[in-house]
Order: C-alpha cells, then structure tokens, then sequence
C-alpha cells in the first residue's frame, strides 16, 4: 500500500535520555499533524551513540515509563526507533522497535556490533542472535540497525522472511574528504541502493547528525525505491525531516520487471550454506 | 610525487565550521579565543572560527616575543582585519624574560617551549575572562611528528585542524581566501630570526605529508611506501618521530590501583551529556 514516512534525522544529546525523548515526541507530533503514516529516528536516537561507560545509565527496560510513552504515541503513527535495552539478566543491546497501535509490534537487537577502526560496540554491548521480518499495517518489514546492513545476508534473509520494506536506524560517522562526498556517504549510498535493487526492497534509511567528541554524523537520511533509485535524500551534516510518499506501485512494478526475488533458490542456498557450515566444523 | 593530498576543500570547510559552531554551542557558549601568530594555521582556524561563530565572537590574541619577526604581527593583523575578529596584541617579553633573569644560560629549546607555555597561559587566561573556548591550531603533521610544545601550543579546548596535514591547511586556506601572502610565505615557528620549520626538520612538508598519509591513512607497510619511490631512511627516521613523540599525543601516565582507573576503565567521551 501507498503510504508515507518521515526520516527525522535528530541530533540527540549524548547521554541525555530526556532531552532527547523531548526532541522524539516533537518530531512525532510533527509527523502526526501532517499526517504521515510512519516515522523513524536514528539508531541509539534515545541515547547518543559513543556512551562507552554510560551504557548501563541510559538503558531503558521495554517496560520503562519512556517505552510505555513512546507507546502510546504510536496510536496516532508507526514508529522506528533505537535505544539502549536492559534485559532482566543485564544485557545491554543496542536495540530498535516497532511500534503500532500502542504496542511493539517488534524489537530487533543490533546484530552486527563494530568493534573495528573508531568503533568499540561489543565492549559495551551484547550481540543480538536473530533477523525477522514482521507485518505491520504498512505491509511487511525487517528492521536493521546500521552495521547490520553491511552483511549481505542480513537483509537477503530479512527480505526471503517476505519484508518488502527494509528499515534501517543508523548512526554513521562521517569520514574520508577525497572525494565528491564524504567517502563513507558514498559507500552507505552503494550499499543502500544496491541492496534495495538486489532484492527489490524499498530501504527507507535514517542516519543522525551532530558531532560527538569531534565525530561527525553525517546524516543524509533517504528513501531508496526498489529499483535501487533515491528518491528522498536528506542534507548532509545538518538536521533535517524527510518526508517520503512510498509508492507501492514502484514495488509491484519492480517485482514484475525483475523478479529477481521470485527466483531466488531457497534450497540451493541452503544446501550450500549448510555444506559450507559442515566443512569449516571439520 | 603527489600533488597535494586528495581533498574536497568545500566539503572540508563545511565540516569544520558545522564542528566549531556545534561543539562550542552545546557546552552553553558563544565565544572563542586562539592564538595569531601571523603564521597560516591559526589564520585558517581563526577563518573557520569566523564563518562558525560570526567575527565579533572570535578574539584572537597576537603574543610576540622581542626576538619575533616583526612580519609576524602584521600578518596576524592582516589576517583578524581579513576576517574581521576581534585583534589584541599582548606582548610576551616581560614575563618571558623575569623567568630567564634566573636562568640567563637557557638554550634555545627551553626558551621556545617557555615562549609557547606563556601563551598557553595568556589565552586559558583570557578564556575564563571570556568565556570563551581556546582553539587549537596544531595541524596533524606537526602533531604526528611532535614538532609542538606539550601544554604550550599543542594545548586547547577543540581543535579543528588537528586531522589536517600541513598540505591540505594550504589547500583549505586557498578556499577560504586566507591571504596570500600568508599562504605563500615559509612556515616558521619564528622562535629566532631566520628560523623555518622545514629547515630545522630536515625535509619538506609536501614530501613528508605523502609519506604520512601513505603510512597512517593508508597503512602502507615499508615494503610498500619504499615500491612507491620513498627512501627507507626516510621512512624510519620518521617512524621513530612519531613514535618517540607519542607521550605528547596521550593524557598522563596514571599508576593504576584501583579497578576503575581514569581513561583505562573509566571511559566517558568528553561530550558526556552534550
């Protein structure tokens, strides 16, 4: 179905849970005033991404009066959005939920946690184990969280699990002055196009802005049709609130042009896949 | 040899304007002070800092020394008239010299780092007068080779060029008009008459940039930067600076006792609630 979706691509405060549930709701009564369906923050958008040892301070609980807020909220608009989670044994994952009609629909723990270059996740975080696309009123999803999507096979199983929309909540640093663009703007854009023309998946992206520590943000929130074309794309390094009219006709177009998807072998892959596991446990 | 380092200058300008403005704002202030020295990198900061703040939040302070080129502070001048921030002249000699008086055999060395310590105090000094955060103007090739004062230049609050070699400085201050005579003229730590950075280092900044950002950016190991043409001598003597220079890039050594010891198990990055 037609529906529409605003990348609010924030600036949260570093730490300051608060603060940035305030600059969350305002942006939500935003979206609801101009009635959009959908609207989606940046990863750790509740928290600030380089917390190191504030991890444990800013985790929120599912059942924490912000959660329940956020909730709430989502009676009047679907919302995406990414926090630090606290388990009953004292797991912290960088995590993102979905919410709809006042209740999660469903909570994604960040898979891929960058321990590498600037990077420090897997210190500080717990590793989530799972990809799964799940329906909304808007039609069926997955939700990545920014690394997650480097991995080819995070969103090929998220889009054989039936999503035809590919969230992804990202907080990526701004890096490389080379070229026509920050190179690592160049490459998230490679990569969100490519995966959305591979799998005929509209990927509606949204990445922060701001500066921590002299760290960039970059920002640069889109949406990316299925055919791999950008359709909305937001400023560079400044704040900015994307509004995108998703277009299911792009999709059903697509899918008939290049069922690529249709034909996928499920069971090649899987057999395949599966003697590879075999051969490097021996 | 390459000419100059690869580098999008408008891209590059943005960015640390947008990084001046935002991390001076988010701690609640308005204002910033540096250091003019009439040399090119602390022109460039206080052009960065113009175009992030507005010119009247920008107090630049020139701190000549009785040895100083003459030259020195008019560039300076030339440089707060170009773009139009707030200029005072506070002369280092008095307090330079009371503290020689008891040392009259102090070599070159000590006084220079005196010199740029006494700065240091001028402008941390000026930043509570103020409230106003103190701009670094270290660029990262003089920060890898540790060609700074420890606590002297090399300290200050934010630091907008410290990951710009000197290459890409030139570069960025022809986008933003620094003038020309500022651009063109001999980088000088201008500690005595004559004095140029490139002679007491022993080679250029262009061809120790190229090795730099071939070693550190790229990772090129010794077989790969000598294949693209650099002499191995060259490479290990520069190795070794960066290495022998590294306590001037770190906080103190902290002997650890407890289990949660500053920066090794106490980590918060410094935008902590920002």
């Amino acid at each position: 179905m037609d529906f529409t979706a605003v990348l609010a691509q924030i600036k949260p405060k570093l730490g300051c849970v608060t603060d940035n549930l305030a600059v969350i709701e305002e942006c939500i009564s935003r979206a609801v005033d101009a009635k959009t369906d959908l609207i989606i923050f940046p990863e750790l958008g509740l928290t600030g991404y380089f917390l190191k040892d504030l991890v444990p301070e800013v985790a929120l609980r599912l059942d924490s009066p912000e959660i329940q807020r956020l909730m709430q909220l989502s009676r009047s608009i679907s919302i995406a959005v990414g926090f630090v989670e606290v388990t009953d044994d004292y797991r912290f994952f960088n995590s993102a939920i979905f919410l709809e009609n006042g209740a999660i629909i469903h909570l994604h723990r960040k898979v891929y946690l960058p321990t590498y270059g600037l990077f420090d996740e897997q210190r500080y975080l717990a590793r989530g184990e799972r990809f799964r696309a799940f329906d909304t009123k808007l039609g069926r999803m997955g939700l990545l969280i920014c690394e997650d999507m480097w991995h080819m096979s995070a969103s090929y199983i998220l889009a054989m699990d039936g999503a035809t929309t590919l969230i992804c909540l990202s907080s990526s640093p701004g890096r490389g002055i080379g070229g026509e663009s920050l190179d690592s703007a160049t490459a998230w854009q490679q990569l969100t196009s490519t995966t959305a023309m591979f799998l005929n998946c509209r990927v509606l992206y949204c990445n922060r802005v701001g500066f921590e520590d002299g760290v960039n943000f970059w920002g640069g929130s889109e949406y990316v049709s299925p055919s791999g074309e950008s359709i909305n794309r937001g400023k560079i390094i400044e704040e900015d609130f994307i509004t995108a009219n998703v277009d299911e006709g792009c999709l059903r177009r697509e899918r008939i042009f290049s069922p690529m998807l249709r034909d996928e072998n499920l069971f090649v892959t899987m057999q395949e896949l599966r003697r590879i596991e075999r051969e490097k446990v021996r | 040899m390459m000419s100059g380092l690869p580098t999008n200058t408008e891209l590059l300008r943005r960015l640390l304007v947008n990084f001046v403005r935002d991390e001076v704002h988010k701690v609640g202030l308005k204002k910033i002070v540096l250091g003019l020295s009439g040399g090119i990198d602390s022109a460039l900061v206080a052009f960065i800092a113009a175009e992030a703040l507005g010119a009247e939040n920008v107090h630049a302070i020139c701190m000549p020394y009785k040895s100083s080129n003459p030259e020195s502070e008019a560039h300076a001048r030339l440089v707060a008239a170009a773009c139009g921030v707030n200029f005072e002249v506070i002369p280092i000699t008095p307090m330079v010299d009371a503290y020689f008086d008891i040392f009259p055999d102090a070599d070159n060395m000590r006084r220079g780092n005196k010199m740029a310590r006494e700065r240091m105090t001028i402008l941390f000094d000026h930043s509570a007068l103020l409230r106003a955060l103190v701009l670094g103007t270290s660029n990262k090739t003089e920060l890898l080779l540790g060609y700074g004062t420890l606590y002297g230049d090399m300290a200050s609050a934010l630091n907008p060029i410290g990951d710009l070699y000197k290459s890409q400085v030139w570069q960025l201050s022809e986008t933003m008009k620094v003038p020309r005579v500022v651009i063109e003229k001999q980088p000088s730590a201008d500690l005595w008459a004559g004095q140029t950075d490139e002679e007491e280092l022993g080679f250029s900044y262009r061809r120790v940039d190229e090795l730099l950002y071939r070693m550190v950016d790229q990772r090129l190991n010794r077989e790969e930067l000598i294949e693209t043409g650099l002499a191995g001598d060259f490479i290990d003597s520069i190795y070794s600076k960066i290495q022998n220079s590294h306590f001037k890039r770190r906080l103190p050594v902290i002997a650890k006792v407890s289990n949660r010891t500053i920066d090794r198990d106490f980590r918060y990055a410094r935008d902590w609630g920002k």
